[in-house]
């Protein structure tokens, strides 16, 4: 008997779902802020459904009715990228640790 | 590109991005995770082009489109002041939202493109995720603007709570269901939309009954959402990066809502149901009896820190209002210079969203080995000096551990009135956001300096 392929999806998913609560629970509290920002930034892998969907159409057809809603999602999720990892990063340069000869 | 290469690097940027949240369990690890986590979406971008292998005039606009959203955010990302940084995350779990809703119904409308049949004769399990992702995203979407508008002050904090509410939603979420069990017989384009319009609506409902002072609880609960949005279009699109991506989030936003939840000792249906806080303000107020408050200047404040020999400063929300953050490291480095053993103690729901006090601190060039989560340092207040509360309010309030009749009873404080003497900036006694008198304004060991936060703390640096 075959099994369907969602099923392997699936699992990837329940398992993920440890992980991420495993790892979550590992986060400092201090970096709970950059942990927010951070998962903003990489849920916004949803840009590559958003990229399939605005290169969908033929050569002589560049804007379609589900292109178009492709190019608004890259907008979207490209602000998050963006916006989401560079703000993490500004973050994270800030937190320094005590300086010894103070 | 092989289907089978890219599923694999598809798979290397799903743990690549399990790395990024991995470094965030120190500072030190932090910078290098989040180059994980650029570098696990770089892949994801590039196997993506080299999949669909399009590129015609329409990659041209992908890439002019990418960049404008980017420059955009890359713009804002440098922008933004660190006390506004509530608002800036509730506004990009709007933009995840609103994404994971345009790619649900682009895929509605060209199946094909995704490989999931043909319009009108759309495999069922996709139809069935799609209109998951569409769902939640809409959810994620509308709940996420309202949160941004609170945040913001453009709509009031206070809960906004109608009869019937619960009621409402509970029917609006039901007709979620029964409008998916109709949408996957009979394919309609129209279900699709009236779909998405009430799943808009029911954001909207859930969060306007929520007080302003619970959206460390929303925010995180957002959080969440756009993960479990990510993860619906994830089995649409057969994408394992995104699944895992939308797993980690989503778990990750639950976890910290918990967090949040267990600071303010509270369920976290008691939270979503809302209707705390806020109203009961005025009411408290005028039953009050005076009771006698000892105040003082910079000056006496000054002398009972210069006097001490260690110093616990409990920052809130208060001190990102006022932005005195950086005066206060100012005031702690003169401390510091007399020999004085200064450290802060962080509540877990101080400010407005998780860790956000730490962010302010570390903005002012505060090292993080000197701040102190509520149990590390608990129980150093009894053995310290001066407790000097800036913005704090209601986590401080003694009364949480001794009165069963207060809303706020249970909830995990801080112990700053063990210390000898506690110093409280505070512009005037009226109540925290709980709507509680706080009992530490009336002990006998507490000096209220009613001032800005921001003027009081320099005008201290000044008489030390």
């Amino acid at each position: 008997m075959e099994i369907d392929p969602f099923i392997f999806r699936l699992s990837i998913f329940i398992l993920s779902i440890f992980i991420g609560y495993y790892v979550v629970w590992s986060v400092t509290p201090s970096l709970h802020t950059p942990l927010m920002s951070v998962t903003n930034a990489i849920s916004s892998v949803i840009i590559v459904g958003a990229i399939i969907a605005s290169l969908s159409s033929s050569e002589n057809a560049v804007f379609t009715s589900s292109s178009i809603y492709g190019f608004l999602a890259i907008i979207l999720a490209a602000v998050n990228i963006f916006g989401g990892f560079l703000v993490t990063q500004r973050m994270l340069a800030m937190y320094k640790k005590k300086k010894k000869d103070k | 590109m092989s289907a089978n290469l890219s599923a694999i690097l598809y798979l290397v940027s799903g743990v690549l991005f399990i790395l990024a949240l991995r470094g965030l369990s120190s500072p030190e690890t932090s910078r290098q995770g989040n180059l994980f986590g650029i570098i696990g979406m770089i892949i994801a971008i590039s196997v993506t082009f080299l999949s669909v292998g399009n590129f015609s005039s329409g990659f041209v606009y992908v890439l002019i489109f990418l960049a404008i959203g980017g420059s955009i955010g890359a713009f804002i990302a440098y922008k933004i002041p660190m006390t506004a940084m509530p608002e800036l995350v509730a506004g990009f779990h709007s933009l995840v939202g609103l994404a994971a809703v345009f790619v649900a119904i682009s895929a509605f409308i060209n199946p094909e493109a995704f490989n999931l049949g043909t319009p009108g004769n759309i495999k069922l399990a996709s139809l069935i995720e799609m209109a998951i992702g569409a769902a939640v995203g809409a959810i994620t979407f509308s709940g996420s603007i309202i949160a941004f508008l609170k945040l913001q002050g453009i709509m009031s904090g206070a809960p906004i709570t109608f009869k019937g509410q619960h009621l409402l939603n509970a029917l609006l979420l039901i007709s979620i269901f029964i409008l998916t069990y109709y949408l996957c017989s009979a394919q309609s384009s129209r279900l699709f939309w009236i779909l998405i319009a009430i799943s808009f609506l029911i954001g909207f409902l859930i969060i306007i009954p929520i007080g302003g002072a619970d959206m460390p609880v929303v925010i995180s609960m957002l959080n969440s959402y756009s993960g479990w949005a990510a993860a619906g279009i994830g089995f649409t699109l057969e994408n394992t990066a995104l699944i895992i991506t939308g797993a980690l989030v989503g778990s990750s936003g639950a976890i910290l809502s918990y967090i949040m939840c267990k600071g303010m000792n509270r369920s976290f249906f008691n939270v979503i149901l809302g209707g705390w806080g806020g109203s009961e303000q005025s009411t408290n107020n005028k039953n009050k009896e005076q009771r006698p408050v000892k105040s003082g200047n910079a000056d006496d404040a000054a002398f009972l820190m210069k006097n001490a020999s260690s110093v616990i400063i409990v920052p809130g929300y208060g001190m990102a209002v006022a932005q005195a953050q950086h005066a206060l490291r100012e005031m702690v480095d003169t401390l510091k210079k007399n020999g004085i053993k200064v450290s802060y103690a962080i509540h877990p729901v101080a400010g407005r969203m998780p860790g956000h006090m730490n962010v302010l601190l570390a903005e002012a060039n505060v090292p993080y080995d000197e701040v102190f989560e509520l149990e590390e340092i608990n129980n150093d207040f009894a053995n310290a000096d001066v407790a000097f509360v800036i913005g704090a309010n209601d986590v401080t309030n003694p009364v949480a551990k001794t009165d069963p009749q207060s809303p706020i009873y249970g909830m995990p404080v801080l112990d700053v009135e063990k210390c000898k003497s506690v110093l409280f900036v505070k512009r005037s006694l009226s109540p925290g956001y709980a709507g509680i008198d706080n009992d530490l304004f009336y002990r006998e060991n507490t000096l209220m300096l009613f001032a800005d936060a921001k003027k009081m703390t320099e005008d201290i640096t000044k008489n030390l």
